[in-house]
């Protein structure tokens, strides 16, 4: 007989309007194991945590703690049973220290009036040491990495007392260093008797770090598996309901002539500082070139100096042999360059207008979609069916809201738009950032199609695996530069990890 | 017609209907605490407005300024901007039309009148555009150098007025040319010389305008991308500077038609104005009572002043002092904003419906 679980949800179901998020699922976490949540988008893992977090009630079914059951109606509640969440997206005030951060809202004081800092600090500091985190409780949040933010809410949900941790997406948005260092720290929790629920669509780290697997597909529970007795491809397969190659097929790539030269490209922020430093690669057609770089190095500006939203300071970009650098978007757009942006909701959509509207977001200006001034919804409406056909985006209607739609299917409905463009040259910024392996597949034999019809396609990305799998070469770039070349078949993330992080050690061609 | 039929049982519909109810009872229960009674107030202030033909036109003549500075408001609202000035642009669209009202002489009506009507048109779309062209090129809130340029216009045009176009010994402009009035004399005369104007089929042509406009054509597109994501309506290849200034200089040509209307049809000469008149401020009002469509600015203007002009009517025939009914606008705005109250107090009627579906 196994120990009481410390959480057990026993056929929890929530419903809404339309759909049934968690239909009679079914969980138990032991002491001491981490016990991953694996899933598509809209799976219904993020429903399900809210309700153990205490956001949503459950319509039906019961939650039960140490083996008692509890009503959890509101997060200070999940916080008093000990149940500690770390979000993907960081809740941390950007200019106060981490002591100030983790403090807040509940800070001890002396006589009532006083915050008590110096107590406060120690006990992080205790903390930090006790898990090896590593962290100065005096630093700023605004002056610490992104891993160590993410350390900074996990001391968070400690200094709460927390013996939970509910860890949603966490390694989303780290380097492939931090995110072996965070293994560490959730082993290293473990080992003190904390227990974890980790939330991911990564295969890998799985794999690496939990102990037992539960799959959710569409609100139900699929399996409950123990990880060393499963292969990630079972897993996959049980995810998504079909056999899903982790390789995308591909041949070998033709290049051809160089369809983009950038070259010696510089730019400065309004503050002077140095953002590009003549950044100098091609991209040639029928290839495509990854950019592996840490978040920051250059990439977001190197994209927007493409495509128009951000004026270079020096350098040329030359597109089918004619200077295209410091033109608007649109004629950008109009030489023949497609752009699948970085954030899909400040740039690809507008999320307030429909489907529809949003397909034409860039063409709505041409013949047949406006005759005469007046926009034609017959033709626009036609060509919307058209691509949420071929690309199979799912939503109620073309006259459906953007904002409604899941991730995944936005981000098909804007490669749609971008792809039906016909682009010679076509960027592709973080295009799976947030997807299910479902959608990864589909996104990247996408790109692997454009390039096999002759197109120049730049990928950038911080999923290594990504960049390894789907470039015919990859550029790696530092602090604005291009600071080396490798081919995927010729390297491992690791080596590629270290060209990121400055050394210009391995492959590099000089 | 079905899809007539099917806007008025359309959720927005209803809560808006609920929440004017909402308003007018709490009017009602405002006035009974002061000791009035409600049923005679309201009902003296119906009798105001449909009672005769002139309070009919009156009415009327009192919401052609308001249908104009809403959908002055609305109009920027939906270009992703809060045009606070509509008050300075409905004087500058008065100044423009009286400058060409009175000074100009020996045209014939069917070409003084139209023009007079532009330069205010246009007198207001480029006051707001400058208002556009700061936010666009500096990058400056829009709500400040609006409310700012509402100061400046109430002074430029009283100085204009002084200085140009004074009526001796009078705080007011002399009478523009006949051949510049919009009135319509005939419909005047029948309705007991209300003074009606052709401005106020022009207001709800202005509405249809809006609507054609902004969902109908290419450059509407533009704007409500603009409006929505200015972002993305970057990327797209849109000229956000450019769609900045034109949504603020057409929102500004509204408001200019509301001032050149006053002007031609209603006064037919300027006052020097001691403050400002608060047409623009009651437009924000009545864009917000509309919900920034213009159907909906049509019908919030229809109601706002119905309700002011009525008012009148309340305080002589009924004694209650017309403040009250800023009472009432006043919670009617605040139900409409916070319509989760409207929509909490309604949740019984919707279970009900819900259950006769099933």
């Amino acid at each position: 007989m196994a120990a009481t679980p410390v959480v057990e949800l026993k056929q929890i179901t929530k419903r809404f309007p339309g759909i049934v998020a968690n239909d009679s699922i079914s969980i138990k976490l032991q002491k001491g194991e981490i016990h991953a949540l694996l899933g598509e988008n809209g799976a219904g893992k993020s429903t399900l945590m809210n309700i153990l977090f205490g956001l949503y009630q459950p319509d039906e079914g019961h939650i039960e703690v140490n083996g008692e059951a509890v009503a959890i109606d509101s997060p200070n509640k999940a916080i008093e049973l000990g149940i500690g969440m770390v979000h993907q997206h960081f809740k941390l005030v950007q200019s106060f220290s981490v002591t100030e951060n983790i403090i807040l809202g509940m800070e001890p004081s002396k006589g009532g009036i006083q915050i008590d800092y110096k107590t406060a600090t120690e006990k992080v500091k205790k903390l930090s040491d006790q898990y090896g985190f590593r962290i100065d409780p005096n630093a700023k949040i605004e002056d610490i990495s992104v891993g160590m933010q993410q350390r900074v809410e996990i001391l968070k949900t400690l200094y709460r007392g927390a013996d939970i941790l509910i860890f949603d997406e966490p390694t989303a948005v780290l380097t492939p260093q931090e995110i072996s260092e965070l293994i560490e720290i959730m082993r290293k929790l473990v080992a003190e008797g904390k227990s974890i629920i980790l939330i991911t669509h990564k295969l890998k780290e799985i794999m690496s770090v939990s102990d037992t697997v539960t799959i959710i597909r569409r609100g139900k529970v699929i399996d409950t598996v123990k990880t060393n007795e499963t292969s990630p491809f079972e897993l996959a397969e049980k995810m998504v309901g079909r056999n899903v190659s982790f390789k995308v097929d591909k041949k070998p790539a033709e290049p051809g002539e160089k369809v983009i030269e950038v070259k010696d490209v510089s730019v400065k922020n309004k503050e002077g500082i140095t953002l590009l430093d003549g950044m100098t690669f091609d991209v040639r057609r029928g290839e495509i070139v990854g950019v592996a770089g840490v978040d920051g190095n250059g990439q977001t500006q190197i994209i927007e100096a493409l495509s128009g939203l951000r004026k270079i300071d020096s350098g040329s970009i030359v597109l089918n042999g004619k200077e295209i650098g410091n033109h608007t978007p649109r004629q950008i757009s109009e030489s023949g360059v497609g752009h699948i942006p970085e954030d899909r909701h400040k740039h690809g959509l507008v999320l307030d207008f429909s489907v529809s509207e949003n397909m034409v977001l860039e063409s709505y200006y041409k013949e047949p979609y406006t005759k005469r001034g007046f926009l034609n919804f017959r033709a626009i409406n036609d060509l919307a069916k058209r691509l949420v056909e071929a690309f199979d985006v799912r939503t109620p209607s073309i006259q459906t809201k953007a904002r409604s739609l899941s991730g995944g299917n936005q981000q098909k409905a804007i490669i749609a738009r971008e792809i039906n463009k016909n682009p010679d040259f076509l960027i592709a910024a973080q295009p799976t950032r947030g997807l299910d392996v479902g959608a990864i597949e589909f996104v990247q034999t996408q790109l692997i199609q454009q390039r096999d019809q002759g197109k120049a396609v730049l990928l950038v990305s911080f999923e290594l695996d990504e960049i390894l799998n789907v470039s015919d070469r990859i550029i790696v770039v530092y602090e604005g530069k291009v600071i080396g070349e490798v081919r995927p078949e010729e390297t491992n993330d690791q080596e590629l990890g270290l060209m990121m992080a400055g050394s210009r050690q391995g492959g590099t061609k000089a | 017609m079905n899809k007539f039929l099917k806007w008025f049982a359309s959720d927005s519909f209803i809560v808006s209907l609920a929440a004017i109810v909402m308003g007018l009872l709490l009017g009602a229960v405002v006035m009974m605490i002061g000791g009035y009674n409600p049923i005679t107030a309201y009902g003296a202030l119906i009798s105001r407005v449909f009672g005769d033909w002139y309070g009919f036109g009156e009415a009327l003549r009192e919401m052609t300024p308001l249908v104009l500075t809403g959908l002055a408001v609305a109009f920027a609202f939906r270009a992703g901007m809060f045009n606070i000035g509509a008050e300075g642009q409905v004087l500058m669209g008065m100044t423009g039309a009286s400058l060409i009202g009175i000074k100009i002489t020996g045209l014939p009506a069917l070409i003084h009148a139209p023009l007079a009507i532009i330069a205010g048109a246009l007198f207001g779309g480029l006051w707001a555009a400058l208002a556009g062209y700061i936010k666009a090129k500096r990058g400056v809130n829009e709500v400040i150098t609006t409310i700012m340029l509402n100061w400046t216009a109430l002074f430029l045009c009283n100085y204009i007025v002084r200085t140009f176009l004074l009526m001796p010994g009078n705080q007011r402009s002399v009478d523009i040319q006949p051949s510049a009035s919009i009135s319509i004399d005939w419909l005047s005369q029948m309705m007991g010389n209300a003074r009606v104007h052709w401005g106020i089929l022009l207001a709800m042509l202005a509405s249809t305008f809006f609507y054609y406009f902004l969902w109908k054509t290419k450059q509407g597109f533009e704007l409500r991308a603009v409006g929505s994501n200015p972002e993305a309506a970057r990327y797209a290849g849109i000229n956000v500077s450019k769609n900045i200034v034109k949504a603020m200089f057409i929102s500004g040509v509204f408001a200019g038609l509301a001032g050149a209307f006053e002007t031609l049809g209603v006064f037919h000469y300027q006052s020097v104005y001691s403050s400002l008149p608060g047409y623009g401020f009651n437009g924000i009002a009545v864009a917000l009572l509309g919900m920034t469509h213009p159907f909906g600015v049509l019908a919030g203007a229809g109601l706002f002043g119905s309700l002011t002009y009525g008012s009148a009517g309340m305080s002589f025939d009924a004694g209650v002092p017309p403040e009250i009914i800023q009472i009432v606008i006043g919670s009617i705005i605040f139900f409409i904003a916070a319509q989760g109250i409207v929509r909490f107090i309604l949740k019984p009627v919707y279970k009900r419906k819900k259950e006769k579906v099933l």
